[in-house]
């Protein structure tokens, strides 16, 4: 290709980013709060005018008129681009075959120093196939499964690179606390034999041990590298690097947990070392669903349909709606998915809690708004409302129903599906 | 010898008699289920219909006229929809273990030796209205041994739960894979060609076996000993036993159908994630296809292409068409939403709900029997909160041959529903030895 031709194709590409669009709606969940901190209602034929990559007005058709030269596009339903709290797709690839699952590093159980952004590639199938549903954000990156498996990001589900998705570059170090990052044989099966190889962590006690031992270092490190004299200052050392930014505040340490007692235990850990502290998966939360809300530490829970097994065994389809009820700030997550289905989409996921004690705004705060806020990207996504990122969904119905479709979706603008699915 | 039988027979008939007629022999009295909108599957809905079963049998199926017996309890199911039972025909409840790591083909293990009945698995299974099922081994070998047509009644033994035919005996398949998942280090195959080329050898092997029993004749002296592998292969190929052929690549069914044709095998393709680009070639062949829609692509290499409309394409072009949950891999609970994924990308509603029931029955021999609402068929049905279709339609009962064994008003049946402390598994699956891997997420390192 020549020069020229490379310079039509790049203003093409920018022409369509900065594209104008508007979009209308029946019925316009913009998940805006609202007078009394619920969402606002629905707007009934509402329209979304968008320039510049950004939300410029969101209101009723009547008195919010469409400037000449947008294109128009039309749906049932509008909602905020979706949010996915806690995904791995882009990590972890579609073929599930050592050359596209870098979810996972099996090295060390101990690797905060692991950035999303050094392994996640953007034309993975699986990004295109959960933005057909909506989804216009993942906070996606390592997965559980080693005590400190290494850190996520926020990016879009659009761009020809990490650097053109990205929202944020660092969102959260991500750990986990039960069998899952278990060394040695064992794990879930009871009838495992019991492990003599010596490897640690080996047992839920020693994980937290490690844990702490760790934060203590990064306490450390961080205070001599912040008052130590230039020649006793300790050297970089990217793994304290990143668990100091979680002491500092800079990000949520989340960590995976599903048993209560594993819960429990890092309710513990956030007390002793004032973190902000997501908790992942969370199974069974609703047994202590009075206990997260007083320690104000919001919830990505699994996956409506997480298979019911090992430390899940115990799960809920009506966890989501006891989080709701105890006032926890909460998102339902697609997660990690280890075979098939290789991604699950959470569109999907919301839609079995709606049936099953949320309503319909409820559950699509987990996928939207209150996913946006946990993640930290609520400036930027996650509602529609003027300044925001000009991200939308049509459905041809309501999105929750199996038999709905999701027939276009927009990003930052750009029209990026058309075609129902 | 004799003897002995008799003192058995005596034995058992004391028990009776001590103990009365056992509740699981005892007829169900009419019960007449009323108001609700009808789906009989092999006719048009009915609105404000009548359902009336006695004796585990369907007695009248009709409009709001239909007469019911003065001695039938009555269950008012107005605004509510009344469909027959779900048929599953590919699931791996109950903690199953069939084929081991010892060879690749295993005809004579019986899965049905496996099955723990006390498993949550099957209470799950009727919360999500499924009352027929197909129980198999794992897909981790080429041959991986005999299914289990059961229904999941309320039993203390597989006994209870299993299927008899006509005569008596236990109805069931043989469950066989190609592609990726058997291909492992000797002494299994390592590439698709050795697959098949054992798969034919086995069955020649068999054939022979055939042969010398038909030439020995009644002659005692002449006959080969009895070898349990070839028996079952031969009811295959003789067409007593169906083969249910894990299969997903396109290239890789093609093949399933050219050994089906070699062999005389009765073959049903199961998942076939490639299905969608080999439907004429599928539908020429007069095979069903017992699908699987999941909630992406991938996982793996052969399921990269799985697409939801492979129901819809399969249908256009003649092909019957179930679906199963292959559950674990989706739950059971939620088997209607395979049916109504599969209507978003294009099949018909009455097609997919046929899907459900009376395809996977035809596929699994009991067509006479379950999969729609006739008088004369068992009286399996459920009662649903609304749409089979819609995401926010529960199971409120289930019924399997007359008998409630699913009421979501119970609140130990509600928490096998939905979930909750203590809905957990009693036991899990042992797939050797492809799926193993996967039951648990990933495998720590160490000593594995």
């Amino acid at each position: 290709m020549n020069p020229l031709c490379l310079a039509a194709v790049a203003a093409c590409i920018a022409s369509q980013a900065a594209a104008q669009v508007a979009v209308r709606g029946q019925r316009v969940y913009t998940m805006a709060p609202g007078p009394n901190g619920q969402a606002a209602p629905p707007i009934s034929d509402g329209v979304v005018i968008i320039e510049g990559g950004k939300v410029r007005a969101v209101g009723p058709a009547a008195t919010t008129p469409v400037p000449p030269g947008f294109r128009v596009l039309s749906a049932a339903v509008v909602t905020p681009g979706l949010v996915d709290a806690r995904s791995t797709v882009g990590l972890s690839g579609i073929y599930n075959q050592p050359h596209d699952s870098d979810q996972i590093e099996r090295s060390s159980p101990l690797q905060p120093e692991l950035r999303a952004i050094d392994a996640y590639n953007p034309q993975e199938r699986l990004i295109e196939w959960v933005r057909s549903f909506g989804v216009t954000t993942i906070n996606t990156g390592n997965a559980p499964g080693e005590l400190i498996s290494g850190q996520t990001m926020a990016v879009k589900t659009a761009g020809a690179t990490v650097e053109e998705a990205m929202l944020k570059d660092a969102t959260a170090v991500v750990a986990t606390i039960g069998p899952q990052a278990q060394k040695g044989p064992g794990g879930p099966s009871a009838t495992a034999p019991p492990d003599t190889s010596g490897k640690s962590p080996g047992t839920r006690g020693k994980m937290m041990s490690m844990l702490r031992e760790q934060i203590i270092k990064a306490q450390e490190y961080s205070r001599k590298r912040a008052s130590a004299p230039d020649d006793k200052k300790p050297e970089r050392d990217l793994k304290l690097d990143a668990l100091a930014r979680v002491l500092a505040g800079e990000l949520p340490l989340m960590i995976t947990a599903n048993r209560a007692q594993d819960i429990d235990s890092c309710l513990r850990l956030a007390e002793e070392f004032k973190f902000r502290l997501i908790l992942n998966s969370a199974a069974e939360a609703y047994l202590l669903t009075d206990r997260i809300r007083a320690a104000q530490a919001p919830v990505v829970l699994h996956a409506s349909m997480q298979r019911a097994v090992g430390e899940s065994e115990n799960l809920s389809f009506e966890t989501a709606a006891a989080l709701r009820r105890a006032g926890v700030l909460f998102a339902i997550e697609s997660g990690y998915e280890a075979y098939v289905p290789k991604a699950r989409v959470v569109l999907l996921e919301a839609a079995i809690a709606a049936a099953n004690g949320l309503t319909f705004e409820q559950a699509l705060a987990s996928i939207t708004i209150d996913a946006a806020r946990i993640v930290g990207v609520a400036d930027r996504v996650g509602s529609i409302e003027p300044g925001k990122d000009g991200d939308v969904a049509l459905y041809d119905g309501d999105p929750f129903e199996y038999t709905s479709h999701c027939v276009g979706v927009v990003i930052g603008g750009a029209v990026v599906t058309d075609t129902p699915r | 010898m004799t003897d002995c039988g008799v003192v058995l027979a005596s034995a058992a008939l004391g028990c009776a008699l001590v103990l009365g007629p056992p509740a699981a022999v005892a007829q169900p009295a009419p019960v007449a289920v009323t108001g609700a909108r009808i789906l009989p599957i092999v006719g048009p809905p009915i609105d404000n219909g009548v359902l009336v079963i006695g004796g585990g049998r369907i007695l009248a199926v009709g409009g709001p006229g239909t007469p019911i017996p003065p001695d039938a309890a009555r269950i008012d199911a107005a605004g509510r929809v009344v469909m027959p039972g779900l048929v599953d025909t590919h699931s791996h409840v109950g903690g199953i273990g069939g084929a081991d790591s010892s060879a690749t083909i295993q005809p004579e293990v019986r899965v049905s030796d496996s099955i723990n009945v006390r498993d949550s698995g099957f209470r799950r299974v009727v919360a999500g209205g499924i009352t027929t099922m197909n129980i198999m081994p794992g897909s981790g070998h080429l041959l991986s041994g005999q299914t289990v047509y059961v229904k999941p009644r309320r039993g203390s033994t597989i006994e209870e739960l299993t299927i008899l035919d006509k005569d008596g005996k236990p109805m069931g398949g043989l469950k066989m894979a190609n592609g990726t998942n058997p291909l492992r280090a000797p002494p299994f195959s390592g590439t698709r060609g050795k697959s098949a080329a054992m798969v034919r050898e086995r069955y020649l092997k068999a054939r022979e076996y055939g042969e010398k029993l038909a030439k020995a004749g009644d002659d005692p002296e002449k006959r080969p000993p009895r070898d349990l592998a070839n028996d079952a292969l031969l009811e295959v190929m003789s067409g007593a036993r169906a083969v249910h052929h894990h299969t997903h690549r396109a290239d890789d069914i093609i093949t399933v159908l050219r050994l089906a044709k070699e062999f005389q095998w009765r073959v049903v393709l199961h998942h076939t994630s490639e299905a969608w680009k080999v439907a004429p070639q599928i539908a020429a062949a007069g095979v069903p296809v017992s699908a699987i829609v999941v909630d992406s692509p991938g996982g793996k290499l052969e399921a990269s292409e799985m697409r939801w409309d492979t129901g819809a394409i399969l249908e256009k072009a003649g092909v019957r068409v179930a679906f199963h949950t292959d559950d674990w891999i989706t739950d059971s609970r939620l088997f209607n939403r395979s049916a109504a994924l599969a209507v978003r990308a294009g099949m018909t509603p009455e097609g997919a709900l046929r899907a459900l029931t009376i395809e996977g029955a035809r596929i699994l021999d009991l067509g006479d029997r379950v999969g729609s609402l006739e008088p004369g068929k068992d009286a399996d049905f459920l009662i649903l909160s609304g749409d089979p279709l819609s995401v926010y339609t529960h199971v409120q009962q289930t019924w399997i041959d007359g008998r409630k064994v699913f009421d979501r008003d119970d609140p130990q049946d509600r928490l096998h529903a939905v979930g909750g402390y203590g809905a957990g598994n009693d036991q899990s699956p042992y797939f050797c030895c492809f799926d193993e891997q996967h039951a648990y997420g990933p495998v720590s390192g160490g000593g594995q």
